[in-house]
C-alpha cells in the first residue's frame, strides 16, 4: 500500500521541520497551564462542598475541560500543520514525483491525510497524558474520558481533511492556511444561523463543526456524531482527489 | 541502428494533442521509441517539449490521442504503465530535508520495488549516477549538479524500461554536463531514453534519433546518423573578397556544388578539400577572408525549421506548416 509509504515520509518530514515541534511545545505549555488551573479550581470547589468523595466530577471538570479546549485550539493549529501538504509539493515540483509514480491519486491523498492524522494523534496522545496523571491520585471515569478523547480525535480527522483540501487549491502554503482557518471558522460558527427552530436552521446546526463534540464531552458515544465526522473526512478527501485530477485533465 | 527496429516499440505515442483553454500546446504528435534508442526531443522554448514529456510520464492527460507503454495503455492502466517509466522533470523533484539514501528508498517504495531489493537498487542507482559517497548527505545541501544527479538516480532506481529526461543538463557547469551526457549514453544501452533539450550539440553527442517540435507539432524526425550523412557532413563555408564566378568554385577538388550566400560568402557542397581551396584562392587572388567547415547541419536544419515558419506562422496562423512535417517510423 503506497499510501503508507507516502504517510511515513510525510510524518518524517514534519518531525524534521521545527514547525511541528514548536507547535507541540507551545500547545503543551498552554494546556498544562489550563490543566493546573482547572485542578486548582476543582480542589477549592471540593473543599467548599465538603463530604463528597474527592473523585466526584474530576473527570468532567478537569480532564474533559482540558481535552475540549485542546480540540478548539486545534481548529487554529491544524490548518498550519496541513498547509504545506500539497501546496509546498506543488511549489517545489515534487508533486510531479508522486503524480508520475504508479500511486493512484486516492493513494496519494490518503497518504498525505494519514501522515498528518498520525501526527495529530500523537499530539493528542501527549495531551491525554496530563488528565491520565490524575489516575495516580484519584479514580477517573474511564468511559467519560475515552468518549471525550475519541470526540477530539474524530474532530481532528475532519480538520485535517479540510486543511488538506485547502492545501490542494494553491501553491502557496500561507494562502492554504488562511483559507483553511477561514473555512473551518465558518463551519464552526455555522450554527449561529440555527438559533430559531426550523428545518433549514436544523440543517445548519447539523453541518456546523461545533455541535458534534458535546455528546462526546458528556461521555456519550453518539453514532450520528461519529457519522458526521466520517462524512466530513470522506467529503473533503474526495474533493482533494478531484482537485488533483482536475490539474491533470485538459480543460 | 537497424536492430532495434525489429523489436516492438516500448513507447508509442499516437496523435497526441493537448489544449490549455484556447491554446493548443501539442498537436497531433506521433512517434515510437524502441530499446536502445536515445531520442533527442528538440525545440525552441515554449514549443511543447515539456507538455509532451509530462503527457508521456502520465502527469498530464492528453486532450486526444493514445500512449502505449510496453503492452499497457497509459490512460487505461496507468499503474502498470507508470511502473515502466522513470521521469525527471525540468525541476528535479527532490525533498530537500531528506538525505540521498532516504529519498531514493522512498522513490523505490513508491514504484513498488520489493522491500528486499530496495537497498540493492538504491546502491546501483547511486553508483551509476556517481553518488556513492553522498548517501548520507542532506539533499538540500547538495549543489545543483548533484541534485540533478539525484533526480536522475530517482528516475532509474526502479529499473524502468523507459527513461524520460526533461532538459537534464540545464544549469550545470561544463564538466557536469559532460558527466551527465556520459551517463545518458550509458543509460541508452539498457533503457529507451527520451531527452528533451534545446542544446543542439547535446543531441549530436548522445542521441541516436532526433525529433524537432515547433509550435506543438512535430516538424522533423530522423536518426542522427542519417542527419550526418544527409549533407555529407563536411561542407565548407568560405568568404572571399574578390570572388571568381561560381562555376570556378564548383570545379574545385571534391566540391559537388556551390551555394552563393551573398556578400562574398559561399558554401561548397560535397567533400571539398580545404587545402586545395586555400591554394586556389591564393593563386587566383580571390582574397580569402574566412575558411571553415560548416559547424552543424543540425543547427542549420533547426534554424530553418523553427525560424522561417515563425514569420509565416505569425501571419498565416498555425495551419500552414512546412512540408518537412514528418511522422516517425
Amino acid at each position: 500500500m503506497r499510501a503508507f509509504t507516502i504517510a511515513a515520509r510525510e510524518l518524517r518530514a514534519m518531525f524534521l521541520s521545527p514547525l511541528a515541534w514548536v507547535i507541540a511545545a507551545v500547545l503543551t505549555l498552554v494546556l498544562a497551564w489550563l490543566f493546573l488551573a482547572q485542578l486548582q479550581f476543582h480542589l477549592e470547589y471540593q473543599g467548599q462542598m465538603g463530604g463528597q468523595a474527592p473523585s466526584a466530577g474530576v473527570t468532567a471538570r478537569v480532564a474533559v475541560a482540558v481535552l475540549s479546549t485542546a480540540g478548539f485550539i486545534m481548529l487554529w493549529i491544524v490548518p498550519v500543520l496541513a498547509m504545506r501538504l500539497i501546496a509546498e509539493e506543488r511549489a517545489r515540483g515534487t508533486l510531479t514525483l508522486l503524480l508520475a509514480s504508479p500511486a493512484t491519486l486516492t493513494e496519494i491523498v490518503l497518504g498525505k491525510f494519514l501522515g498528518l492524522y498520525a501526527l495529530l494523534a500523537l499530539m493528542l496522545g501527549a495531551f491525554v497524558l496530563m488528565p491520565l496523571s490524575l489516575a495516580l491520585g484519584t479514580t477517573l471515569d474511564w468511559g467519560h474520558l475515552g468518549a471525550a478523547t475519541l470526540g477530539v480525535l474524530l474532530a481532528l480527522g475532519a480538520y485535517a481533511a479540510i486543511g488538506l483540501w485547502c492545501s490542494s487549491l494553491t501553491r502557496s502554503p500561507t494562502i492554504a492556511a488562511v483559507t483553511a482557518i477561514g473555512l473551518m471558522l465558518l463551519l464552526y460558527l455555522f450554527d449561529v444561523a440555527g438559533q430559531l427552530r426550523s428545518e433549514a436552521t436544523e440543517a445548519a446546526r447539523w453541518i456546523s463543526l461545533s455541535t458534534h463534540g458535546a455528546s462526546f464531552n458528556e461521555g456519550r458515544f453518539s453514532t450520528t456524531d461519529v457519522a458526521y465526522y466520517l462524512i466530513m473526512m470522506l467529503t473533503f478527501l474526495t474533493l482533494t482527489v478531484r482537485r488533483l485530477d482536475a490539474d491533470r485533465l485538459p480543460h | 541502428m537497424t536492430a532495434p527496429l525489429l523489436q516492438a516499440p516500448l513507447l508509442q505515442a499516437e496523435r497526441l494533442t493537448r489544449w490549455y483553454d484556447q491554446h493548443c500546446a501539442v498537436r497531433d504528435v506521433s512517434f515510437a521509441l524502441r530499446k536502445g534508442q536515445v531520442l533527442g526531443f528538440l525545440g525552441p522554448n515554449g514549443a511543447g517539449k515539456s507538455t509532451t514529456m509530462q503527457m508521456l510520464a502520465g502527469v498530464l492527460a492528453p486532450s486526444a490521442g493514445r500512449i502505449t507503454v510496453g503492452e499497457y495503455d497509459l490512460l487505461d492502466q496507468p499503474e502498470a504503465a507508470k511502473s515502466l517509466i522513470g521521469y525527471l522533470p525540468e525541476q528535479p523533484p527532490v525533498y530537500p530535508e531528506l538525505n540521498v539514501d532516504e529519498y531514493l528508498d522512498f522513490c523505490a517504495a513508491l514504484r513498488r520495488v520489493p522491500r528486499k531489493q530496495v537497498r540493492v537498487r538504491r546502491d546501483d542507482a547511486k553508483t551509476r549516477c556517481g553518488l556513492e559517497a553522498h548517501g548520507r548527505r542532506i539533499i538540500g545541501n547538495l549543489s545543483k549538479g548533484f541534485q540533478q544527479r539525484v533526480g536522475i538516480a530517482q528516475a532509474i532506481v526502479h529499473q524502468p524500461a523507459i527513461v524520460i529526461l526533461d532538459e537534464p543538463t540545464v544549469g550545470l557547469d561544463p564538466i557536469q554536463i559532460r558527466e551527465i551526457r556520459a551517463l545518458i549514453s550509458e543509460l541508452g544501452r539498457e533503457h529507451a531514453v527520451i531527452l528533451s533539450t534545446h542544446i543542439l550539440p547535446e543531441v549530436q553527442s548522445v542521441c541516436t534519433d532526433v525529433q524537432v517540435i515547433h509550435r506543438g507539432a512535430l516538424v522533423f524526425a530522423d536518426t542522427v546518423a542519417a542527419l550526418a550523412t544527409r549533407a555529407g557532413g563536411s561542407a565548407l563555408l568560405i568568404e572571399l573578397r574578390n570572388p571568381p564566378p561560381a562555376d570556378a568554385l564548383a570545379a574545385l577538388a571534391g566540391a559537388t556544388g556551390v551555394d552563393a550566400l551573398g556578400a562574398g560568402r559561399f558554401r561548397l557542397l560535397g567533400q571539398p578539400d580545404a587545402v586545395a581551396v586555400a591554394s586556389a584562392a591564393v593563386h587566383g587572388g580571390w582574397g580569402l577572408a574566412e575558411l571553415g567547415r560548416e559547424r552543424s547541419t543540425l543547427e542549420q536544419l533547426f534554424v530553418e525549421l523553427t525560424s522561417s515558419d515563425e514569420r509565416a506562422g505569425d501571419e498565416k496562423g498555425d495551419g500552414d506548416k512546412p512540408a518537412a512535417a514528418t511522422e516517425a517510423a
